[in-house]
């Protein structure tokens, strides 16, 4: 299977758009392919692709259950945990659930076995297809401060295909790194703004640090704020494709609708991107062999 | 002295734009940007740092190459996979475990388990922040390190400076530009605030998010309203967004347009209320003018 992620730096500049639509003009190809939306703050590629949905399990990660019966209150659990997940006050030792990270040590260390794992509910997966495509989506619970653990468990989901195309979350912190992590390519979606390109170069350090191939897309692509194109060329980043600053795109988008589906010349324009996007690959790859 | 603080759900709302707008509005605020994964605020604010300080939210691991006997004790604990055999080898072992920094989440079961003392866990820089002042007054600002975590301890952190520099200069209040999203970096922006602002766009995405969010400040039970920015590009889904608002638990603040005024402005390093006196925005003088009325 072949990843291909599409994050952006900045939020709101066309990332669902462009994995929604992506999606769709492969399927119409005939290809193989799943969308997996790690955007569990903030789910929409179901409001485009519209999938019927076949199974949902609730998701979350393992903490620790303290059984008072056997417990000492050595206090070891309190010292190893990094997080103040677990504390031991006197003949009490309480848990934290919320700040649990869910590293182990309070179960490795616990010298009476007295600390057993049990699973908290963060989030909820769900799979289905949207036509002949695959969809798999994580949420997560309203009031859960961690995502990773939700996005970890959408790329468990994940079924075998030709393709996958992972719609990420903004910014360029964990939840991010978490949905890219294992990219055959990352695309960044950006706008020519000042704010589009502060964010790009920001998500552009993030993806050379993980030593990802990728390139960029300019979405309400108009011409009066040159400096993003500058910029993609002195640093020598390919630049997939420039969706036009067009009214129907938006309109279409504010309706949930994909423009593919819509307007037939996108559907065009999406099926050059992944062209562009496979070519890319291919030449990333002999780069690095 | 209230604290306000916008966020959005969904990114990409406007939520930066309307922030520098509010704060050239307004003289006596103190201004803290709390994106700390995308800051944006001072490309608009230019703001000029007078002091500076790292900020470590956490401790990362580090494996002593000299001293490991290649065990595989860490990488057999470490549950977030951060730990690979490749590292250099010494005068013990051909080859050494090493810690990939992006995905150690400074847990330190690994240092402890060692038992050849092979690991060094010590607290690492995940940050930095400033505080500083802008024609609008004293800002307070950071950016986190690329791949970083934390991000909440770091929003909290930044609000408290801002508050304390209010308090001190005996500002009216604090405006907090926040983050996209429902997690981490959102409730450490709005737990304990005293108005929340959310701005959302009348888009499919924009009415679905702007439920999440508003769900998640519910339990918080903080005065919350909403405001529609680019509401002309769908009337329909703001007249349902307006509908909907009592149910979600939003007052309404009112309705922006959209406007090329925006991108303009921001390409000027200006905000819209000083690139424009009239359209738009008037729309976020009246939206401004209701929050505070009411805050």
């Amino acid at each position: 299977m072949k990843t291909i992620a599409i994050a952006s730096g900045k939020g709101g500049t066309g990332k669902t758009t462009l994995s929604t639509n992506l999606v769709y003009v492969m399927a119409q190809c005939g290809q193989n392919v799943v969308y997996a939306d790690c955007d569990v703050e903030e789910p929409n590629g179901h409001l485009f692709l519209k999938p019927v949905i076949q199974s949902k399990k609730p998701v979350g990660m393992m903490v620790p259950q303290v059984h008072r019966e056997r417990c000492v209150h050595c206090g070891q659990c309190g010292e190893i945990c990094a997080y103040s997940a677990i504390i031991c006050l006197g003949s009490e030792t309480l848990v934290f659930p919320e700040m649990c990270h869910s590293c182990g040590g309070c179960w490795l260390v616990c010298p009476e076995g007295a600390i057993s794992q049990t699973l908290r509910k963060m989030g909820t997966v769900e799979k289905g297809h949207a036509g002949n495509v695959g969809f798999v989506q994580g949420t997560l619970d309203i009031g859960e401060a961690m995502s990773p653990p939700v996005i970890r468990a959408v790329k468990e989901e994940i079924p075998e295909a030709d393709w996958l195309i992972v719609d990420a979350p903004p910014g360029t912190s964990c939840p991010v790194i978490e949905s890219i992590k294992g990219s055959d390519y990352v695309v960044l979606v950006t706008e020519p703004t000042p704010f589009g390109l502060h964010d790009l170069t920001l998500a552009v350090e993030m993806v050379r640090a993980l030593r990802y191939p990728f390139g960029v897309v300019i979405n309400r692509a108009d011409f009066a704020f040159q400096d993003i194109w500058a910029y993609c060329q002195r640093q020598r980043i390919p630049i997939l494709a420039e969706i036009p600053d067009d009214r129907r795109i938006a309109e279409a988008y504010s309706q949930g609708k994909m423009i593919s589906a819509v307007q037939s010349d996108y559907a065009g324009v999406f099926r050059s991107i992944q062209a562009l996007i496979e070519k890319e690959m291919e030449s990333a790859k002999v780069g690095v062999s | 002295m209230k604290e306000i603080v916008v966020i959005s759900g969904k990114g990409g709302t406007g939520k930066t734009s309307l922030t520098a707008s509010f704060a050239a509005l307004t003289p006596r605020l103190a201004i803290a940007d709390c994106d700390v994964d995308a800051a944006d605020l001072h490309l608009i604010l230019d703001p000029k740092p007078v002091a500076r300080a790292k900020f470590s939210g956490g401790s990362r691991a580090r494996i002593l190459a000299g001293h490991c006997t290649a065990c595989g004790k860490c990488e057999e604990l470490c549950r977030f996979d951060a730990i690979y055999y490749d590292g250099p080898g010494n005068g013990i072992v051909e080859k050494t475990y090493r810690v990939d920094p992006i995905a150690c989440e400074g847990c330190g079961v690994c240092a402890w388990f060692c038992t050849d003392k092979a690991i060094e866990f010590a607290p690492a820089v995940n940050g930095e922040w400033y505080k500083s002042e802008t024609r609008f007054g004293p800002m307070v600002h950071a950016k986190l390190g690329i791949a970083e975590e934390n991000s909440g301890k770091l929003v909290t952190l930044v609000r408290k400076e801002a508050v304390a520099i209010a308090l001190e200069r005996g500002l009216d209040g604090v405006l907090v530009d926040g983050s996209p999203g429902i997690g981490c970096p959102v409730i450490a922006s709005v737990t304990g605030a005293d108005q929340v602002l959310i701005v959302t766009e009348p888009t499919v995405s924009g009415v679905h998010d702007l439920r999440r969010v508003a769900a998640l400040v519910k339990q918080f039970d903080i005065p919350t309203w909403v405001c529609i920015n680019k509401w002309d590009l769908n009337p329909a889904a703001t007249e349902l967004i307006e509908r909907e608002g009592g149910e979600l638990g939003v007052s309404l603040a009112g309705r922006v347009r959209y406007d090329r005024a925006t991108t303009e402005a921001q390409i000027e390093g200006k905000t819209v209320v000083e690139y424009r006196q009239d359209g738009i925005a008037e729309d976020i003088r009246a939206v401004w003018k209701r929050l505070r009325k009411h805050g």
